[in-house]
This record gives C-alpha cells, structure tokens and sequence, in this order.
C-alpha cells in the first residue's frame, strides 16, 4: 500500500519505469514490501538505526558540539542493479582505472601525453594534487591508485556517467559493508530469492591487495588514520579491524635508518604497507606541509628509497582534480586505443576562454564546481542559487578559471525513500570501490548516497545525505 | 602491540574500575544515610575526602549536601573523576581501539555511554530511583568485564586491560579503608557502639565485600576487616591479591623467570608483594594504620608510573 500513491515526477526511476510499471528487477522487492504494513516497515527502519547507533557507526559532523556522533540516515529500500547492467559498469571501471593508473605513471615518468599534446602541461602542473616530488618515482609494482570509490550517476535518459574519481582517500566502503549487514536481518527472505551478489569479502581482498605490494612473505601491515575526530574514523578502525592490522596515528611511527617504524609496548617493529588515510600533503612534515601533526617526519623518503608501500601512493590526487577529470575519455583512447565504456558527464573548463564565456553567461542552468572541491562544498548549483549567488560566484571563477568546471544540472535518478512515514522519490547516485592490486576488483553494488531533502540532488553525508545497500543481482 | 593501544586499553578499564566503585561507595554511603538518620553534611564529605577531590568540590559547592555529593561524584563534567567523565574517556579509549576490543565490548560501553549521557543533575525527586541507577550502573561496569574476559584473546592486550583494572581497584580499597580509619574515626566512647558496627559494615559493603568477610571471620571488628581488605590472598579487591595478580600479568608481558625480573615495574611489585606476604595485620596497626594505608598509596602509584614509563612511553 505504501507504494500505491508513488509518483516518478517525470524523472528516470530506479524502480518504476516511465510507464509507471514497475521494473522486472524490482519484482520481488515490490511484492515483499506490499506485504507488509506501514507499521511493519517503520519500525525495521527503526530497528535498523538503532542497530547502527548501537554499533557506533557514527560519523563526526565539525563544528557541532553536541552533536558531534550521528549515523549517516539510512534507508532500508535497497537499489538493485542487474547483472546485465552491472557487466557493463564493472569493465567500465576498469578500463578507467587502468587509464588512470597508466596516465599517473606517465606525468611522474616520461610526460609522453604532455609531448603529444594530449593534455597541456600547465593543466597538470597547475593541479593542486600534483607533486612534484614524486617526479621519476615508480611506486611498488608500479600501482598508484590501489583503492578508487568512482562517484556514478544516472541522467534523465537512464545512462550511467561518472560524474568524479576519488583516488586518494576515497571513505564510504564501511557504511556499504553495515549496511549489508544490518539490510540481511532486514530482508533476509530477498537475499536468497534475488541471490545478491555478497560483499562481505571486501576486506580480505583489501588485505590481500596490500599484501601484494610487498615481497616479504608476512609483510607488516597499518592503516593510519588522523585520529578519532576525523569524520571517518569509524571506517578506519573498521577495516584495520575486519583485515586484522594495526590502526596507527602518525606519533605511533617513527622513522629510523630509512625504514618505517611502528612504537610497540617491545620496542620498534617496521612497517612494511601503510593504507594511509590521511592527505598526501600532511603525510610528511617534512616533505610537504610543514605544520602537519598529523603525519610522519621522514616518511615520503622512506617511500622513495622503496622501503615502505604506501596506498594510495602520493600524487595520485592530481586524478581528482575536475578538470584533469574531464580529459580521462582522452586517456582512455590515448593508454588504451579504446573508447570509454562509462561516458564522462559533458563538462566545461573555465581554463578554456569560450568555455568560460558561456559558464558566465548561462550560469543559471549549471553546476559549478571548484576542481579540487569535495563534500558538497565550493560549488553553485544555478537553477536554485539567488542572483547574488550567481554573481559573486562568477566573479570567483572569473578570478581564477583555472580552478572551475562546470556542468549541466543532471536530472539525477530517483529511487522510493522511506520519508517520515511513506515512500517518496530521491536523488541517488553510486560509489562503487575498485582495488587495484594483482588484478583489478570492483566490490558488486557500492555506496548508493541518496539526497533526503525533497528535490535536492546534494548527496554527501556532511550535506544532510544519507545511504542506501546497493544490490547486484547474481 | 602498539605503546598507545596498551595505553588506551589500561585506561579504558581504570575508568571503569572507577565508575563502578564510585557507583557503590555512593550508594553505600546513601544506605547507610537512611539509616544512621543524622545530619548528612557529616555523612557525605568523607566520601569527598575519599576520592582526593576535596579541594575541587570545596570550591564549587557551598556544602557538603546529600544532592551535591551525589551530583559531584556522578553526573559533573567539571570532576575530572565523576562516573560520567569515567564513562566518556572509558569510551574515548574504547573507540580508539575498536580494532583491538570485539564488538560486544564496545557496544556494552557505547550503550552504557548513550543512556547516561542524557542525565544531566539530580535532585530530590531522583532520589526513589537511585539505588537503582547505582546498581544499573555498577551492572553495565560488570558486563563490561565479563564481555571482556570472554570475547577477546588473553594476550597482551588482555593483560594490560588487567593491570588497568587491578591497580585501581587497590587504590580504591586502600582509599575505602583510609575514609573508616582517617576520618570516620570514631571518638573513644562510640567504639563498639551500633553506630561503630553499622560504618564498618558499610565499609565492607563499599568493597563488596561483606557476604564473603562472613564466610571467614565471625566477628566485625576494625582488625578483622583491615586484614581481609588488605592481606587477602583470594578475594579479589583486597590489595594483596591485586597485586599478586598484577605481578603475574607483568611477569607474562616481560616473559622473565619466576625469580628474576625485566624491567623496574615487576620489581617494584615483587618487592611489595613479599612485604606484604610477610606482614601481619598486628604488625600494620601498631605502626600505624593511616601511614600505612598512605604508604601503599605512595607506591601504588609509583608503581603505575613505572609501567608508564616502561610501556607507554616508547
């Protein structure tokens, strides 16, 4: 009954299609939630946040005292994804991340993409992610990027487009492996009926991952963390956790004799893979920022003398830039010689004089972004920002081109939400984690983040977002 | 393990050693105002006095009051020892080591934290409900323990959970007799008085530790319940069994022989231990029972800093 009154509103549903039929997919999900009351479904939603809370699955929101542990809202209506489609994304993800990896290696070693005029030299220089320091590195195994959470969306038409790559501290695989899990007490009877594709095995293939980039046979394995004020603490923990490593700040290691050292209650013990989670530049105090307390003095040479294995390594955040973004098709073609599977959302580079001109002109209907923005932040949405908005943001893009893309507003898709007490229609988008290592993995399904505010297509957890389980059929 | 995962896991379980014994002696001291019936400045301060505080508390409350006390010990953030700050920096260690504690640890703590953290003051119309929320408290404190002893390897990280807990609770059972001694000592006329008999078995209660006192000893007196708090070898918050076991988890962590030593903890522990495997209950009162008491402190605490230095700090 919750589902008899849900309009589609015209957008591109994940669960009814333009018809209003529901999508065959979604068959037996459907019928399971028509067979129960409201009352029912409130209150496993209930149960399911109370699970959360009680497990501490929190994350910190700055700047709020009291407040300052919530859990990230989670919906109890699963996304699924078929097999089918799944396919396609899956070798999409890979492709890209094999082209990222190759365009990596390539602006530290020989720039033969800068020399054939692929992507101008200044672009990446100019990228705040890029640094100079890992010039004529070549990291373990020649892997840069170990660990990707690529953000998916799907416009109005139904096509899946990568709307950004996270490759240096990508966070959101916990709330995936909790969500699963408290999603299985949920609806236990739908896992077997659909045979989910499980997840479950994340952290072992992480683990295993990091293992490769080392020759030792039992190499020393830590995740380091900035610490539990971080607003991803939680994860780090989690995953030291589920892997059986140890979770270190930075004044846990020392650097002794160029080799990584971790303080243990029996002296010195050396430290072989850091999964660090912590920005390239306050890695090292002594190689990048200087006031970083967060790091370890000496590490980036440990690094470069090959004695310690860092991922992701350091300059991969270059790649995060949006406007080294908007050339990865170019990668692609450049690496690979083969046409993206994912296509890139269209998007303008103020950098690019008639780009701009039309971004100044046309403001009104695009998103405009900083390229090294993240979480929501420094970035305009046109239709729905106030005339002052719009000026004073394209007086600070006209400031500094360089530093701005812009995008059509996507008409993201929407899936049924549980809201207060009826199901409603949200903006979603997706962020499967791929891990780099022996081979290339993509964890089937992701993060679906979806935007609880009625008609807001802001789906970050700092901006009020909150998450979906995300379900690959088998 | 990592110097700060020993660090944190000893203190997580100092803390709650410390909310759990403030839980009883507040609730001890609130029986025993029922029935004593007496003015109650004279009842709550010593209590104060117990927890070494007294300055603190001196400069915010303007008397010694039933609702104070039990405000001061229990719910004030600005008592760097109240059950609620030992509850928050219990689940401050516990969250920075999740890794290392299992689940079931961390959600009794976790739990425990988001059903007090609500609490904001007492006043008189709690007061039905207090016995309540002291033992729901000390219960929480009990769980935690067991979930401990029974879901997580006794490695290393167990071991120092145990000195955590071990080295407060003989501070806290050196503090509870000191409070009988020191300062409940009675005038000459009242010893052996009802009112004599009723304080040292709330003492004894305060170390829950009376069913147990009955099952050795016949008759309360001072001398009797000194030396089952002090010289007990099996019951577990008497200081000498403490500490025994304080030696033995130690001389696990540094792997040395039965009678040689690693490092300046054990040694410190060793020496103490046998003092007191020697001394009697005769002996300690002639030379003085506060001294005494104060003595064991003094090295209590030397002996924590000792471990500090040794493991913490490298």
């Amino acid at each position: 009954m919750l589902l008899t009154n849900y309009q589609t509103d015209s957008f591109y549903d994940e669960m009814f299609s333009e018809e209003g039929g529901i999508r065959q997919s979604y068959h037996i999900l459907k019928s399971r939630i028509e067979g129960m009351d409201d009352k029912e479904l409130l209150s496993r939603k209930a149960s399911a946040e109370k699970a959360l809370l009680s497990l501490g699955i929190t994350f910190n929101v700055y700047g709020d005292e009291e407040e300052e542990e919530r859990i990230m809202p989670f919906d109890i209506i699963p996304r699924i994804v078929t097999a089918h489609e799944w396919k396609k994304v899956e070798e999409g993800l890979k492709q890209r991340i094999r082209a990222l990896n190759l365009f990596i290696q390539d602006i530290y070693g020989d720039e033969k993409i800068i020399k054939d005029g692929i992507i101008p030299a200044e672009i990446v220089y100019s990228s705040s992610g890029y640094l100079k320091e890992c010039k004529g590195i070549v990291p373990p195994k020649g892997i840069w990027i170990h660990i990707t959470g690529t953000d998916l969306v799907r416009d109005g038409d139904g096509q899946m487009l990568v709307l950004e790559d996270n490759l240096r501290c990508p966070s959101g695989v916990s709330y995936v492996l909790e969500n699963r899990e408290v999603m299985k007490k949920t609806f236990p009877e739908l896992f077997a009926s659909l045979s989910v594709r499980p997840i479950y095995d994340y952290p072992i293939r992480l683990r295993g991952m990091l293992e490769h980039l080392s020759d030792k046979s039992n190499p020393n394995i830590a995740v380091l963390t900035p610490g539990i004020y971080n607003s991803a603490y939680y994860e780090h923990s989690f995953l030291a956790s589920r892997m059986g490593v140890s979770l270190v700040e930075g004044t846990d290691l020392t650097v002794r004799d160029d080799k990584l050292y971790m303080r243990t209650t029996k002296g010195l013990k050396q430290v072989d893979i850091l999964y660090r989670r912590i920005d390239d530049t306050f890695l090292d105090p002594k190689a990048f920022r200087k006031d970083s307390m967060l790091g370890v003095p000496g590490l980036f040479d440990v690094f470069k003398k090959g004695n310690v294995a860092l991922a992701n390594a350091p300059g991969t955040g270059v790649a995060d830039d949006k406007v080294i973004y908007s050339y990865v098709p170019d990668f692609i073609k450049y690496y690979l010689g083969e046409d993206p599977i994912i296509p890139n959302v269209p998007t303008y580079l103020c950098s690019r004089e008639k780009d701009l001109n039309y971004v100044c002109e046309n403001i009104g209907n695009l998103v405009v972004k900083a390229a090294n923005g993240a979480g929501g932040y420094g970035m305009i949405i046109g239709p729905v920002a106030s005339m002052k908005e719009k000026e004073e943001f394209v007086a600070k893009v006209k400031a500094d081109p360089r530093n701005y893309i812009a995008q059509p507003v996507l008409s993201l898709s929407r899936i049924p939400t549980l809201i207060e007490d009826k199901l409603e229609g949200r903006h979603v988008d997706l962020r499967p984690f791929i891990l780099y290592g022996e081979e290339i993995y993509v964890m089937p399904g992701g993060l679906t983040r979806v935007a609880l505010r009625r008609g807001s297509l802001v789906v970050n957890s700092s901006q009020g977002g909150g998450s979906k389980d995300t379900w690959v059929m088998g | 393990m990592l110097s700060r995962v020993a660090e944190s896991v000893y203190w997580m379980n100092r803390y709650m050693e410390r909310a759990e014994n403030y839980s009883r002696f507040l609730d001890v001291n609130f029986q025993l105002s029922l029935d004593l019936n007496e003015d109650s400045n004279r009842q709550w301060m010593p209590l104060v006095y117990t927890t070494g505080d007294n300055e603190l508390f001196s400069r915010k409350y303007n008397s010694p009051s039933k609702e104070n006390v039990i405000h001061f010990m229990s719910l004030d953030t600005e008592n760097p020892n109240s059950i609620m700050n030992c509850l928050i920096r219990a689940r401050e260690n516990a969250r920075t080591i999740r890794e290392n504690i299992s689940t079931p640890m961390w959600e009794v703590i976790n739990e425990f934290y988001l059903t007090i953290k609500s609490k904001r003051r007492f006043d008189e119309s709690d007061m039905p409900g207090i016995a309540e929320f002291f033992k729901a408290i000390r219960n929480q404190c009990l769980l935690f323990y067991g979930c401990q002893e029974a879901t997580i390897s006794h490695d290393e990280v167990w071991h120092f959970a145990l000195l955590g807990r071990l080295l407060e609770r003989a501070d806290k059972t050196t503090r509870i007799l000191d409070m009988k001694y020191f300062i409940l000592l009675p005038p000459r006329e009242d010893v052996g008085s009802t009112l004599d008999l009723i304080q040292w078995l709330s003492l004894l209660k305060s170390a829950s530790a009376h069913e147990m006192f009955n099952r050795f000893y016949t008759r309360i007196t001072p001398k009797s319940i000194a030396e089952f708090l002090i010289l007990d070898k099996i019951f577990p918050r008497a200081i000498r069994f403490c500490l025994s076991k304080t030696f033995d988890s130690l001389k696990v962590l540094s792997g040395t022989e039965k009678d040689s030593y690693g490092e300046e903890t054990e040694k410190k522990v060793g020496v103490l231990l046998s003092e007191m495997n020697y001394a009697s209950i005769d002996e300690i009162f002639s030379s003085g029972m506060h001294e005494y008491l104060d003595q064991l402190q003094v090295r209590l605490n030397g002996i924590a800093s000792q471990l500090d230095e040794t493991y913490f700090r490298n």
